[in-house]
């Protein structure tokens, strides 16, 4: 499995969020992969990249691929979550009036990951950060 | 439905990608909370109706491959998000029609909610 992206995301800075995101799009429709797969990758990293820009620290993202699929990593370092389940649950937010006017802190992120990926798995610490990785299958 | 289409019906200024009025659209989505239109639905193509200008208006068009974006209540994005969506290829309009009125005269006229495509 090799990284075919890699880039830095910072917190706060909703200006510029998305724009990894856009570039792993970018990558995967130059694969020629089948474009709804290319749809739940871009919407997954999407949100895990605008969960960071709200909640995080600064983080990092990574897209990973072979023959078989894609893997997604997200790590930053921010406060990290307090209840993890609590968080995977849909219309449960904690983000801020900033995040809202630009259209999300609904509470669907984490959801939307659960539902758009193949594997999902977060692990969180808190006054630490959050790591989470998603797995995307070419052949399912 | 062509975007074209959409420009009448709504009587809709083209703010940018006068140069896409062609193309088809396969469906409707209408939200101001980006995050419900990158659940498991199918985008891909279709037109996004909202009120909300930001950034990541465009930003969710392009990853959820949405054709096209109409900001209703006769809003506008500054210049910045213009250029963005220029940019990305994301055609847009502005119609002074609100929410409500611009989903009831695109459906009735044919135009399918995502949520009811195969």
């Amino acid at each position: 499995m090799r990284v075919i992206r890699e880039f830095k995301i910072k917190a706060k800075d909703f200006i510029h969020a998305g724009e990894g995101s856009m570039e792993i799009r970018k990558a995967l429709k130059s694969l020629n992969l089948n474009a709804e797969l290319v749809r739940r990758i871009s919407i997954c990293a999407y949100e895990a990249e605008m969960n960071v820009v709200i909640h995080g620290g600064d983080g990092t993202m990574s897209m990973a691929l072979d023959d078989t699929g894609v893997v997604i990593e997200v790590t930053d370092n921010g406060s990290g979550i307090d209840d993890i389940d609590l968080a995977l649950k849909e219309g449960y937010t904690t983000a801020g009036v900033e995040a809202q006017q630009m259209g999300f802190g609904a509470g669907m992120g984490l959801p939307n990951m659960v539902r758009n990926s193949d594997f999902f798995k977060i692990e969180s610490e808190k006054d630490y950060g959050t790591y989470l990785i998603m797995c995307f299958k070419f052949n399912k | 439905m062509k975007l074209s289409e959409v420009r009448e019906i709504l009587n809709a200024e083209v703010i940018s990608g006068d140069d896409c009025l062609d193309i088809e659209i396969t469906g409707g989505a209408a939200s101001d909370l980006m995050s419900v239109l990158l659940g498991k639905k199918p985008t891909e193509g279709a037109l996004l109706l909202t009120g909300l200008t930001s950034i990541q208006a465009i930003n969710t068009s392009v990853i959820a491959g949405m054709a096209a974006v109409v900001f209703v209540r006769g809003k506008k994005p500054d210049n910045a998000i213009v250029s963005h969506a220029k940019t990305h290829k994301i055609p847009i309009l502005s119609t002074s029609y609100n929410m409500f009125l611009s989903c009831g005269k695109l459906y009735s006229n044919g135009l399918k909610s995502i949520t009811w495509l195969p």
